[in-house]
């Protein structure tokens, strides 16, 4: 993917939510880039700010919080759009899609309103065209006779199927780039499998930059080509998938990556990352991972490590990253 | 949110047969639904004309030829009981339904946006609130003079606040569903988020509220008729009815009382059908 133009570049994008007075700094200076076709993982833990940079690009986050940063789609800056304008970009050319499925359609109106919603909004299509398209989505995401089905509500599809018809709907207006906030977590293992393959394969089909925001490590080594590993509201560590997982550099991509339980004898202990991610209004001064850091060093604690790049591709925040000699120790 | 909550897998009862198992219900609904037609066609239930005096019948107890009696100026009571609920159901329409659509979109918008206007609505909330809903109504009266066109116009006034508060409460949990972001990140505009999606999912405890509250407002309207500031005389409307028996209460006692049942039986059916409407409406497990 190395000399594909980008699609969306992010730059320095901060997000800071107010509460009781106080500052949340729920993103700070994040940046990466989704290329033409490419799928870019974002991992972390709970509240690492995984959907809040989704939220960001999208608009959504700035609704009830200050978002500065760039985010660059097609030569504008999404960041400083008005909402008027914006609205032409959301849906039409960036669509996202929610962890949720149970909630994320309207219970109210079918299915095919819902579609038809989407297609009156950001086509031309006639009447009769959109209707057209709705059966023709619905039957893309694989929804068995979908011209019946466009008069069902929400509550007559199952969890998985409602994240399809999600999907159809996010698609309809074929976007070039699609945000999609762990849209597997709510729905079972074999349910999930056969969601992200559907993703993945519509985004190839349609040539479309995907961001998924997932906490498996194992669906980021399946799915995506790159991957940014996210804590406490700043990207870590960010590569190609192949190099991160495979020599990963910051203790707590290291870390991560020791949680994932794969060929253990049964009854071992699973292991986990020890402490508690800080919460946003105590974080500490220096690196915000040096509390639970098993290669912390007395820089960590006064200096927050700078994102270093180490290859062309790959960057890291860490004083005393991990090589691949001493990757295993932590 | 269960997966229970939403899961409609198996053929569902129709909302007229669940209905119909309810016995609150149906009584709420009788009740209101005759009440209606009394309303709407007095002539044909009352036995007498409401006005038409007969000194040589004055005060006379329930009989076959007067069942509620007749009042100190041989008026027939059981008619005039019967006309007044064309009053007392209108003030159940009229008291309340600016106050409802004000009230709806105001809330709608002070809970979507939030910000600025909220706040200074929060203040207005507190304000309002803070007041006795009654004394309040009665200084608007008060300052517009008494007449029934007035007591609407100071209920609205009050009451849409109340709804206001419901309302944007309800839009602001909606907001927590996904969908109301999706329709964000859709490019749909604020009006049609607003007005398509969140507001009929909002609406519902609001509908239900709306019910016990005309109740509510026969009761206030009655209770201003009462004191002389709603319903004037010699209009037939039950406040003023029990006022004008309320100094025969020991030897007239039909005067205040029959009035007095219709406020009790209009209100239970109010109260039953909004009771009934929320159980029917609210999500099923």
């Amino acid at each position: 993917m190395q000399d594909q133009e980008k699609l969306l570049e992010v730059t320095g994008l901060s997000t800071t939510f107010h509460k009781n007075g106080q500052d949340l700094p729920a993103l700070r200076d994040v940046s990466f880039s989704v290329g033409r076709g490419e799928v870019l993982g974002l991992v972390g833990e709970s509240g690492s700010g995984k959907s809040v940079t989704l939220r960001s690009i999208m608009g959504l986050a700035r609704r009830y919080g200050q978002v500065s940063g760039q985010v660059r789609w097609k030569g504008s800056d999404l960041v400083a759009m008005p909402d008027r304008v914006l609205r032409h970009i959301q849906g039409r050319e960036i669509a996202m899609i929610f962890q949720e499925p149970m909630t994320s359609l309207n219970p109210l109106l079918t299915v095919g309103l819902q579609l038809e919603e989407t297609l009156r909004t950001h086509t031309d299509l006639s009447r009769a065209a959109r209707r057209d398209r709705a059966v023709e989505m619905l039957d893309l995401v694989g929804i068995p006779s979908a011209a019946q089905r466009l008069k069902d509500y929400p509550h007559q599809f199952s969890g998985g199927m409602r994240q399809r018809v999600m999907i159809a709907i996010a698609l309809a207006a074929n976007p070039k780039l699609l945000l999609a906030d762990e849209p597997t977590t709510a729905l079972d293992v074999t349910i999930q499998a056969q969601i992200l393959d559907l993703i993945l394969r519509l985004a190839q089909d349609m040539d479309m930059g995907v961001v998924l925001v997932t906490h498996d490590l194992g669906v980021v080594a399946q799915t995506c080509d790159a991957v940014a590993v996210m804590y406490a509201g700043r990207i870590v560590e960010q590569g190609p998938v192949r190099d991160v997982l495979r020599a990963p550099q910051h203790p707590y991509t290291v870390g991560l990556m020791r949680s994932v339980p794969e060929n253990l004898p049964p009854r071992t202990q699973l292991y986990s990352v020890p402490g508690v991610p800080p919460a946003l209004d105590a974080l500490p001064p220096g690196c915000a991972f040096a509390p639970r850091c098993t290669a912390c060093v007395e820089a960590c604690k006064l200096d927050r490590p700078p994102m270093t790049v180490i290859t062309d591709q790959r960057q890291v925040a860490c004083f005393n990253p991990m090589t691949k000699s001493q990757g295993n120790a932590a | 949110m269960s997966d229970a909550t939403f899961n409609n897998s198996m053929k569902s009862a129709t909302f007229l047969q669940r209905a119909l198992r309810k016995p609150g219900f149906v009584a709420g609904c009788v009740i209101i639904g005759f009440s209606v037609l009394l309303a709407l066609f007095p002539a044909a239930f009352a036995p007498y004309d409401p006005n038409a005096i007969d000194y040589l019948a004055v005060k006379q107890p329930p009989s076959w030829a007067h069942p509620f009696g007749t009042d100190l100026l041989g008026r027939d009571s059981l008619s005039r009981v019967i006309w007044a609920y064309q009053v007392n159901m209108q003030m159940a329409i009229f008291g309340t339904v600016f106050a409802l659509v004000t009230g709806i979109t105001v809330g709608a918008l002070v809970g979507y946006y939030r910000g600025v206007a909220d706040l200074i609505f929060g203040r207005i909330v507190d304000a309002v609130i803070t007041f006795p809903f009654l004394v309040l109504v009665i200084a608007v009266v008060a300052v517009l003079g008494p007449g029934l066109i007035n007591m609407y116009i100071a209920i609205s006034v009050v009451y849409w606040v109340y709804y206001a508060r419901l309302m944007r409460a309800e839009v602001i949990a909606q907001m927590g569903n996904d969908y109301a972001s999706a329709g964000v990140v859709m490019g749909y505009s604020d009006k049609r988020i607003i007005f398509r999606h969140l507001l009929p999912n909002a609406i519902t405890p609001v509908i239900v509220y709306w019910m016990t509250d005309m109740a509510l407002v026969i009761l206030l309207g009655s209770s201003l008729g009462y004191l002389g500031l709603g319903a004037q005389p010699p209009q037939a409307e039950w406040g003023v009815l029990i006022a004008e028996g309320r100094n025969f209460i020991s030897t007239a006692w039909w005067l205040s009382l029959m009035p007095g049942i219709a406020i009790v039986l209009t209100g239970l059916g109010f109260s039953l059908l909004g009771d009934g409407l929320a159980d029917l409406l609210r999500p099923r497990g």
